[in-house]
């Protein structure tokens, strides 16, 4: 289709250039422009004189010399000459150059396989089409217009945290609680989020969230486990532990968030020796301290560490995420894309892992 | 196909701009065989393929501002310089606000020139007109050519991104809709007299009628040319926020040098059409004018000059304008040197005669033209060439530049009273006495008002003088002793628009004369703004009403609103502004400006301080807003002069009937 058009383009540049070869010839203006312009000469001589700006014996040599010039030039006016022949070649280039050239050189610069991309067309095309990106460009462009679409922000704020935008996760948390009020878990979330913004300083404005929290819900640990974060960031380490403490006998022994709580604990007493072998804050701050050739071999490592635990047993999936992520920084993209599809085979059946591997593989850019 | 869409207007837009490439180099080649072997058949091909290039170039045009309108960010160029939330005119005007797109506008308006020329040019020879159109393709060629090739703005980017990085915030103005449009008017209009000059040295004919032809387009490139210079003038003094207006900044003498040429330029035309001489000095004007043109083009362009307009920089690009430049140059000076001896000289003037005072005028206009191209040049090379930095800013320019133009102002109305061929010296001073007087009488007036400086009592002085004087020679003609209202406005109607339009023209420059002269009354005050405060500029009282955030489409402001009050009256209220753009982290300033009569009270932010107060700084500049009526006045003095040519060519075609009745004046 495109070439179609290309083609009607090309036609109509073709024929603007035969279109002059093809017409009957037809006398030369040459002479009349010439005479008409000292005719108007002659005139404006006599209009110059009325003004006063030139006086009648200047105005009679003028017009004297106006009139030879104009003989003059009739007297050198060029036979007119056509031939057949050089119309013919003129017309053959035209008719294989112009195309040619155009051709040649739109193959060099032009990309037509490429169709338009007009960004409303592609944030109203079909969801399976859309990359995460995509989606959440149309989404802020709804909240944009109706901002007080509560639903809308429920949807962002989660995917900002995951894609680190903090900011923005906190701004649509904020627009939560303001469109559906306070709820433990919105203040909790949005705390959060403006601890993360502030790279993991719980600020005067989150604590005052968390304890918005409390408020709507005593025992939210989330909320709880900031709060006392904030002590032990103040400086306040006896009521840190204290509230640290608290929380870990109120958390039932299954909850995810219980191993860290224990490692606050432990660091505030002073004890990391007692945290489990694997706290990775520990083992990152222990590797930091290496030189760089031994730190290296150290990464190394634990990274084929990782390799091996995962061979066994692929049901981790945060487990393969680190494994690709390491290989990236380690510059062995092959391995991490070997990790990746291992990572695939491994989750096949799990959709939303698949989901997060294929995100990773966007933003890592090696291949989804 | 790549992509999910089925459209391909941007490719048929980069198919064009290629297709208009083909024609160009027909346009340059096929009428050049004609005029060598005086087929008229070969000559038809330029009208015809200057048509269908404009025809391709504003499809192509079309096509790209439909991807900046569309937020097509599969376009690197969209990517590069829009944004999805910025403002619809922006997104226009975004177009050419880059180094890609403002090429891409360059060549259009080339074309645009090019059509018109096409159209509008039938009274001319024909072997003129071919070879005109002819140069005109060579030069359209080159530069689609280096679109092409070093600054495609149809390159493509794999996988589109959703967001594009905006435009620069201090583009994000209503001058870029204006300005850049205008001044192009105006760089490439003088294409058209290179053109016509390079045409008349192929087919050797170089006469006055010659002259004429040329006159109308040089006219109008002359007028785009001041409305672009004081439009980008007036943007750089209301969005840089300290109130100056002319820098002497490379990029503006890049385009003051083809005005001074351009100039020149109009007024030896004139006597070239009148008097049938300096036919060899007026080509030259008409080669130096877009020379001067190509090398504003080449110190912007190139990355030579770092500035708001350079936009992205690329050696590459700057060795092919370089090219470009030394093969227009080049080949025209070569044409020039194997006509000029054939031109048989004009005959000798009368130094005081209209003709001799043209010369001068030509003579002082390039002289000044020669200053201010050392003045730009001479740090530029230094630098190249030793590495050593200096400075040439207004100091140098003030010093050279103004001695030389001022004999140009003080003699502008002398010579509007020479007859041609023998003029009256003694009886023109006699009649500018009333124009001298009133020079006086205003420097007066004003000095006792405002006290010094001593160089803005003189300056106002000339441009009274120059005002008043533009007026004399017409109004000498409409009244005469004993003349009825009447009969004085039939004579007034009479006179050639040209004669009114070099009055206006004339006039035109005195206001801005008058404008420049009073900054030195200006009164600057620097201050930390607090809402509540009260601050006294001049005349007037300005008090900080309030300080408060507002969002934009794309940028957060922080705005003082103030009232402007004189004597416990409130004129206006005004919002000077800073603007934070979020993705490019870059801030603006609006500034605050209220037009009193003729004078411009004129606030700005400058920054933000830690304990809320604002920096800023307030200035009362009486008489400022002449300055840019004075443009606006030299740009309606060459509309009317136009308007007259237009008519007169009219006759020049009807003249083919015989016995056209001339009626009397």
């Amino acid at each position: 289709m495109i070439w179609v058009h290309f083609a009607f383009l090309t036609g109509a540049a073709v024929l603007a250039v035969l279109w002059p070869l093809m017409r009957a010839p037809r006398p030369s203006v040459r002479q009349a422009a010439d005479r008409g312009f000292y005719q108007t000469a002659i005139s404006g001589i006599d209009r110059d004189l009325e003004r006063g700006l030139t006086t009648p014996g200047d105005a009679e040599a003028a017009r004297v010399e106006a009139a030879r010039r104009l003989i003059a030039s009739a007297a050198s006016a060029p036979a007119q000459s056509a031939s057949r022949p050089r119309l013919r070649i003129a017309a053959l280039a035209a008719v294989v150059l112009i195309p040619a050239l155009t051709l040649g050189l739109y193959y060099y610069t032009g990309n037509p396989d490429y169709s338009d991309q007009p960004l409303a067309a592609r944030l109203n095309a079909p969801p399976d089409g859309m990359d995460v990106n995509a989606a959440l460009a149309k989404i802020e462009r709804h909240l944009a217009d109706n901002p007080d679409d509560a639903r809308g922000w429920e949807i962002v704020a989660p995917v900002y945290m995951k894609l680190g935008r903090a900011d923005d996760a906190a701004e649509a948390f904020r627009q939560q609680i303001r469109l559906l009020g306070p709820s433990a878990q919105r203040a909790s979330a949005y705390g959060e989020a403006l601890t993360y913004a502030a790279g993991g300083q719980v600020s005067p404005a989150a604590r005052a969230a968390f304890e918005a929290a409390l408020k709507e819900d005593a025992s939210w640990p989330q909320a709880r486990f900031f709060l006392a974060l904030a002590l032990e960031q103040a400086g306040d380490r006896p009521r840190a532990i204290e509230a640290f403490t608290r929380l870990l006998n109120d958390t039932p022994a299954d909850a995810p968030w219980l191993d860290i709580v224990r490692e606050r604990i432990a660091k505030l007493k002073g004890a990391p020796e007692a945290a489990p072998a694997d706290a990775p804050s520990n083992q990152a701050a222990a590797i930091a301290a290496m030189p760089a050739g031994e730190r290296d071999q150290a990464i190394r490592g634990m990274v084929a560490g990782l390799a091996a635990r995962l061979a066994q047993n692929g049901g981790d999936i945060e487990g393969w995420l680190r494994l690709v992520r390491a290989y990236t920084v380690l510059r062995e993209p092959d391995k991490a894309r070997a990790a990746l599809a291992d990572a695939r085979k491994a989750m096949t059946s799990d959709a939303g892992a698949i989901d997060k591997l294929d995100m990773l593989a966007r933003e890592l850019g090696i291949g989804g | 196909m790549i992509g999910e869409f089925t459209g391909h207007i941007i490719e048929a837009g980069h198919y064009a701009l290629v297709l208009a490439l083909a024609l160009a180099a027909a346009q340059a080649t096929a009428p050049l065989w004609g005029v060598r072997r005086g087929d008229a058949a070969l000559m038809g091909i330029a009208a015809p393929a200057a048509l269908m290039q404009f025809a391709m170039i504003a499809l192509s045009f079309a096509a790209l501002t439909y991807a900046h309108l569309a937020s097509d960010f599969s376009l690197a160029n969209v990517v590069e310089n829009s944004h999805s939330a910025k403002p619809l005119i922006y997104k226009i005007s975004g177009v050419w606000g880059n180094h890609e797109g403002s090429m891409l506008l360059w060549v259009l308006i080339l074309v645009v020139f090019g059509a018109l020329v096409a159209a509008f040019s039938r009274a001319m020879p024909d072997d003129l007109r071919a070879a005109t159109l002819a140069v005109q393709g060579w030069i359209s060629g080159a530069f689609i050519l280096f679109i092409l090739l070093t600054s495609n703005p149809f390159a493509r980017v794999f996988p589109a991104p959703i967001e594009g990085r905006d435009l620069n915030p201090i583009l994000q103005d209503i001058g870029l809709a204006i300005h850049p449009p205008l001044l192009y008017f105006g760089y490439v209009g003088f294409s058209i007299s290179y053109s016509f000059a390079a045409g008349a040295l192929i087919c050797g004919r170089i006469d006055a009628a010659w002259a004429r032809f040329v006159r109308p387009w040089t006219l109008l490139a002359w007028m785009f040319l001041t409305l672009g210079i004081a439009m980008g003038s007036y943007w750089a003094y209301y969005t840089l926020g300290w109130g100056g207006f002319w820098f002497w900044d490379p990029v503006e003498n890049a385009s003051l040098m083809p005005w001074l040429a351009g100039t020149a330029l109009l007024h030896s035309a004139t006597v070239m059409e009148k008097r049938g001489a300096l036919k060899v000095w007026t080509i030259f004007l008409a080669i130096l004018a877009f020379s001067l043109s190509l090398l504003g083009t080449f110190l912007v362009r190139s990355g030579v000059l770092t500035s708001v307009h350079s936009f992205a920089s690329d050696p590459q690009r700057g060795v092919f304008i370089l090219a470009i430049l030394v093969f227009f140059i080049g080949g025209s000076l070569a044409l020039f040197a194997w006509r000029a001896p054939q031109l048989k000289p004009g005959g000798i003037f009368a130094p005081v005669s209209r003709e001799g005072s043209l010369v001068l005028n030509n003579l002082l206009l390039t002289a000044s033209c020669a200053t201010v191209f050392v003045g730009t040049l001479y740090p530029l090379a230094l630098e190249a060439l030793t590495g050593e930095k200096i400075s040439v800013g207004a100091p140098f320019f003030n010093l050279t530049f103004g001695p030389i133009f001022l004999p140009i102002l003080i003699l502008m109305p002398v010579a509007q009273m020479l007859a041609w061929k023998r003029g009256d010296l003694l009886g023109a001073a006699q009649r500018l006495t009333l124009a001298a007087a009133a020079g006086f009488v205003t420097a007066l007036g004003l000095g006792a008002i405002h006290g010094g400086p001593v160089l803005s009592i003189v300056g106002v002085m000339i441009a009274a003088y120059l005002i008043v004087g533009s007026f004399v020679e017409i109004a000498g003609r409409i009244f005469a002793r004993g003349v009825s209202a009447s009969v004085a406005l039939a004579r007034a109607l009479g006179l050639p628009r040209s004669a009114w339009g070099a009055a206006f023209a004339h006039a035109g420059m005195g206001v801005t004369l008058f404008g420049l002269a009073a900054t030195g009354w200006g009164i600057e005050e620097v201050l930390a703004i607090r809402a509540g405060d009260n601050v006294k500029a001049g005349p007037y009282e300005v008090r900080f009403l309030d300080v408060e955030t507002k969002p934009g489409p794309n940028f957060r402001a922080t705005v003082a609103r103030a009232s402007v009050t004189s004597g416990g009256r409130e004129i206006a209220v005004i919002e000077p502004a800073r603007r934070y753009f979020p993705t490019r982290q870059m801030s603006t300033t609006e500034a605050g400006i209220v037009t009193i009569g003729l004078g411009q009270l004129y606030v700005s932010l400058s920054g933000e301080n830690a304990d809320g107060s604002l920096d800023g700084r307030i200035y009362w500049k009486p008489w400022v807003s002449l300055i840019w009526i004075g443009a606006l006045f030299m740009a309606f003095g060459g509309l009317l002069s136009l308007s007259d040519r237009r008519l007169r060519i009219g006759v020049a075609k009807r003249a083919r009937a015989p016995a056209a009745v001339q009626p009397a004046e």
